[in-house]
């Protein structure tokens, strides 16, 4: 992004976002159509003004082909839209949306994305993920993964199963604001935490993500479009994905080299950073990341509570991009980051820069 | 109910219905379950994929040379699987392990067959543990055990 004269200005300009531990008697589209009706209403758009669709979700967590099809119906795809979808976090949706913005032929854009991991086994849908010979067959589950990370961290001295404990209790304390939060608490006390027994050792219950159904959608714009929609749009400064190695045994687990590269590229600049978003499924995975990403004492991060007070498997990322935007919009920060993971173990990572004027 | 016809059923498997060639380098490997042996590849700085990759994971360059690796190595990171996944190849509680072989300078996932997660430790040196039938998967490997159990017995 160091050339960002060439590039247009492109905003989020409204978010909705709604996450729970189970979504009973409401599917996906019912779920989408009110988060997208919301989101458009509050820009004050209509379908027909949006020129392009991106949507991000799982086959694998629906049990159907192309079950992305379906949630167009909370869309309204007639009169014919131009719409795309992406079989990943709904961040890399909107990524592909600014790209999409960025060619100059469209002004505004929709993207979501939601999943609802309740209805089966999200840890034996995520193994499927892996390499289909060496490893998928050995049905690892990503909290054993994410497992071996931890105690490399830990054996070499890198963190401490206190650390972990201070970033489980800050999720849980922060959550506690976030009405989409299914795990928080205004009390919890760290020694309650530090006597919580290992899960999958060495994480504990409070280490490892709440998983949670939900969704999330926002609407983009360009230049003079996002500020006829929005008072003080949240302008994307930078935007940036990588990605490390699919084999787990060639990477140092310790780092995210992918993640430094991404927050670098988009012009990430530690000391003007309000607010840190950051996509991790374990308080481990949240301490490799701040790392990566040079975070100070002059950021907070996760007022949302993270992942660690709701996850939801397809829409974490997007939901971390919409958080750091609605504060902006509202006028509670200047200037934040989103980060979205995707893969195993930190593999595949996207930083995105938003700032107000 | 009479005046309707009988609405049309069909069985529906869900099924892959496609046979991969798992081709020249996880062929090899996997042919090489088969035999009790266990093969890497060679990188162009001289070090050791096991197990081996067509490309480099970094400069993606292809990758031909096999060599084989010792069937010993050291954990390096690992867990408790307690319950067993129930698709997995386990119907008891594991330790799921980064294991790097003697002369490989990367780690494989596997298991590690030990009695309890009081016997795990990083840095134990575990030696593979073999299925009586083997097909040329990689659950021919039934798992490593730690080496002193092998000089035990």
């Amino acid at each position: 992004m160091s050339k960002s004269h060439s590039f247009r200005d492109i905003a989020v300009v409204s978010v909705a976002s709604y996450q729970t531990k189970t979504l009973s008697e409401v599917n996906e589209v019912q779920l989408m159509a009110d988060l997208i009706s919301k989101c458009r209403n509050s820009a004050g758009v209509t379908q027909e003004e949006i020129g392009f669709t991106c949507s991000g979700s799982s086959d694998f967590l629906a049990g159907q082909a192309f079950s992305f099809v379906h949630t167009l119906d909370s869309v309204g795809a007639f009169p014919p839209i131009s719409e795309s979808h992406v079989e990943m976090d709904g961040a890399f949706a909107l990524y592909e949306a600014w790209v999409k913005l960025q060619i100059g032929e469209v002004d505004t854009a929709l993207v979501y994305s939601y999943g609802k991991p309740s209805a089966g086994s999200i840890i034996d849908v995520l193994a499927t993920q892996l390499d289909p010979y060496y490893v998928s067959p050995l049905w690892p589950d990503c909290f054993s993964l994410a497992a071996l990370q931890a105690r490399l961290l830990l054996d070499k001295g890198l963190i401490t199963l206190e650390k972990m404990a201070e970033i489980s209790m800050r999720s849980q304390k922060n959550g506690f604001d976030n009405p989409n939060a299914v795990r928080s608490s205004k009390d919890v006390s760290f020694e309650n935490l530090m006597n919580e027994p290992a899960i999958v050792d060495p994480l504990r219950a409070s280490d490892v993500s709440e998983i949670a159904d939900g969704g999330c959608a926002i609407i983009l714009a360009a230049e003079d479009k996002a500020k006829s929609f929005c008072e003080r749009p949240a302008w994307i400064k930078g935007i940036d994905h990588r990605v490390d190695s699919h084999t787990l045994g060639v990477r140092d687990l310790t780092r995210a080299p992918s993640a430094f590269l991404a927050a670098e590229k988009a012009g990430i600049n530690t000391d003007r950073l309000d607010l840190a978003e950051i996509h991790a499924m374990t308080s481990t995975q949240e301490f490799i990341l701040e790392k990566e990403f040079g975070l100070n004492e002059k950021t907070l991060v996760n007022l949302s509570g993270g992942c660690l007070a709701s996850d939801t498997t397809m829409a974490s990322g997007l939901i971390r991009i919409s958080e750091v935007a609605r504060r902006i919009i509202s006028g509670q920060v200047d200037r934040g980051l989103a980060h979205a993971t995707s893969g195993t173990c930190l593999q595949q990572n996207l930083v995105c820069i938003l700032e107000g004027e | 109910m009479s005046e309707f016809e009988e609405p049309l059923k069909a069985e529906l498997t869900v099924e892959y219905p496609f046979t991969r060639t798992t081709g020249k380098v996880i062929g090899a490997f996997m042919t090489g379950l088969r035999e009790k042996r266990l093969f890497g590849i060679k990188r162009s700085d001289g070090s050791i994929l096991v197990p081996p990759l067509e490309y480099d994971p970094v400069s993606s360059e292809p990758l031909t040379e096999m060599v084989e690796v010792s069937q010993s190595g050291v954990v390096e990171t690992w867990t408790w699987v307690d319950p067993p996944r129930p698709q997995s190849p386990w119907d008891t509680p594991h330790a799921l392990a980064l294991i790097r072989l003697d002369g490989s300078d990367t780690s494989m996932l596997h298991a590690v067959i030990a009695d309890s997660f009081s016997e795990m430790r990083t840095g134990m040196r575990v030696i593979a543990q073999w299925k009586e039938e083997r097909i040329g998967h990689i659950a021919d490997l039934e798992g490593f055990i730690p080496e002193t159990k092998e000089v035990d017995s």
